[in-house]
């Protein structure tokens, strides 16, 4: 493998990257309330994990978005537009006033990431199962081209259920691509029930670890533990690197925590108005 | 096809750094000598196609030109989401090769058929399908698709099938057809691995005296519009052949070129295989002769057409 180890960054910022993460949240629910759209409490979910990846782990510019050598990000649960949309944004990629056409005729920011048409996007998700595969495919055109990057999946919890994610599991380990780290959004829901009630999931990290992955446990709300399980990619170990990220859904709004019924909501101008409030925002 | 298939690979894989093979664990030995010289562009992705296609796509968004191959259904089928959304809507030049054309592996049973392929693909946005004829169409159509900057599917049989033409196609075009005899009283249009029955079938015709041209219809989508103009003003009758159903292959996309056009026309014949699954045992001869595909059946029903 001709993918260098990569330096390891700074000791993440943890207050600033908890602002962020807060920020981000914001903007997610005022987007989600002036589309209506659904999807708000798992993009709540994976906000910690947005904000570790992109303002401290990823080696990306906003400028320069097709850069070769940038370390790619695939949200591969792309129901949570939502958060990457605003994440790309408020890094610059595009203009943040564009958050305004969210969901609006003619936009770019549908529903979904989409393919070829939004800079910092790197593929269109929204049926599950797909990031990893493209990811894996990504990987290997790095090694195969001499091009040191990383990539990183998000995938949620109820994405585990498809054959393609444990398919790509496998073929990750057979090829040895310790420069792939998958984190799963693990928020033990998925759209209309339980998760590990639909299709047993648990224990999850054994699981990974046994398709051959070195296989973590973490708090997917601890933004600094996050960042430097992140930054550790490649980490020595020759096996790719799965991140279980214990996450609740509709974190950080206490009425929206775990409440599955915020799956498919969009809340209402007062509920901003409350949820700003617990974020600490105006 | 499949062995032309291989070392045309080969050939392609020496002259362009980009070009990576992904099998989905079928070709044991038929790509040794890519192998050999290209290791690191090579990779068995295993009985997991979906993943395969993924992987696929991923590769062709960062500056490679991959081949996708192992047997039709499952290199089309089984993972057609993929080739959906992680191919075309990306519009990731993956070269999708499918060995096994229609009825090539009757033998195998209706899991391993492939006559519907064509439907799904060909209404796919981006996709671009070649359904070449001979093994010499093979090296033409996959060194083609490897120029192009999008999805092509490459539609091939298997192994053996007679070669039709004389030497290398020095100027295979995709959506250009090829003809290959001329004829003055019904024109067939062939697809694909049928290309050998057609020419079967032209030369019973003029033993009855009846001039058929045969024309080796490789791409069918996107169709060669000026030869269909041709061929639907020159000739009386005019028969499209294809080992694949009559829902959706070839035929339907003529048939819809023909609604969507003013172009008048005597007869036209869609010759393929039917809306039902073909259970019985036997090889590929036995089932074109059960469902009307040989040479002579087809020539037998133009006849009685004509007359």
């Amino acid at each position: 493998m001709n993918v260098a180890v990569r330096s390891t960054a700074a000791k993440p910022d943890v207050a600033a990257l908890k602002a962020q993460a807060a920020k981000l949240r914001g903007k997610i629910i005022q987007m989600s309330h002036k589309a209506q759209a659904a999807h708000l409490a798992s993009s709540l979910s994976c906000a910690d994990a947005m904000t570790a990846a992109y303002w401290h782990v990823l080696n990306i510019d906003p400028t320069n978005p097709t850069d070769p050598l940038r370390d790619r990000f695939i949200l591969s649960k792309g129901h949570a537009a939502a958060a990457l949309f605003a994440t790309l944004a408020m890094k610059g990629y595009f203009p943040i006033e564009e958050l305004e056409t969210y969901c609006q005729d003619g936009g770019r920011l549908a529903e979904h990431p989409p393919a070829n048409l939004l800079p910092g996007v790197e593929a269109a998700t929204g049926s599950l199962g797909h990031g990893l595969p493209l990811g894996c495919g990504m990987a290997l055109a790095g090694r195969i081209k001499g091009e040191s990057f990383r990539v990183f999946a998000l995938l949620s919890d109820g994405e585990n259920n498809e054959g393609s994610v444990w398919e790509a599991a496998m073929f990750a380990a057979a090829q040895k691509l310790e420069n792939v780290c998958v984190v799963v959004d693990y928020n033990k829901w998925q759209a209309t029930a339980r998760s590990n009630e639909t299709l047993m999931l648990a224990p999850l990290r054994d699981k990974w670890a046994a398709f051959g992955w070195d296989a973590h446990e973490i708090d997917g709300h601890d933004v600094g533990a996050l960042a430097e399980a992140m930054q550790n990619i490649p980490n020595g170990s020759g096996k790719p690197v799965a991140l279980i990220a214990h996450t609740v859904k509709g974190k950080g709004v206490s009425f929206m925590e775990d409440d599955n019924n915020w799956h498919y909501r969009a809340p209402t101008a007062e509920e901003v108005v409350k949820s700003f409030k617990e974020l600490g925002l105006s | 096809m499949r062995n032309a298939f291989a070392d045309e690979l080969t050939k392609l894989g020496n002259e362009d750094s980009r070009v990576v093979m992904l099998s989905g664990d079928i070709g044991n030995r038929l790509f040794d000598k890519f192998k050999d010289k290209h290791p690191s562009r090579f990779f068995n992705c295993g009985v997991a196609e979906a993943n395969m296609m993924g992987v696929a796509a991923g590769m062709a968004m960062n500056g490679l030109r991959p081949v996708a191959y192992t047997i039709t259904p499952f290199v089309t089928t089984r993972c057609l989401e993929q080739i959906r959304t992680d191919v075309c809507y990306h519009e990731a030049p993956v070269t999708i090769v499918a060995v096994g054309a229609g009825l090539s592996y009757s033998g195998l049973g209706p899991t391993h058929h492939a006559c519907e392929d064509i439907s799904f693909l060909r209404s796919i946005p981006n996709m671009v399908v070649i359904c070449p004829g001979d093994a010499f169409e093979v090296r033409g159509a996959l060194r083609a698709a490897m120029q192009q900057d999008r999805p092509v599917y490459i539609r091939m049989g298997k192994k053996g099938e007679p070669v039709v033409h004389k030497g290398p196609i020095t100027d295979f075009k995709i959506g250009k057809a090829i003809t290959i005899e001329e004829g003055s009283d019904v024109c067939l249009l062939s697809t694909g691995n049928m290309l050998p029955e057609v020419i079967e079938a032209a030369h019973k015709l003029k033993e009855k005296g009846i001039s058929a041209e045969v024309v080796s219809f490789h791409t069918v989508k996107p169709l060669d519009e000026d030869k269909l103009k041709q061929a639907f003003s020159r000739f009386k009758l005019v028969a499209t052949i294809e080992e694949h159903s009559l829902i959706g292959g070839f035929g339907s996309a003529v048939s819809e070129w023909l609604a969507d056009t003013e172009t008048k026309h005597q007869k036209f014949l869609r010759f393929g295989t039917p809306d039902a699954f073909f259970k019985k045992s036997g090889e590929q001869e036995y089932a074109r002769e059960v469902l009307g595909l040989t040479g002579h059946q087809i020539a037998d029903k133009i006849i009685h057409v004509l007359s």
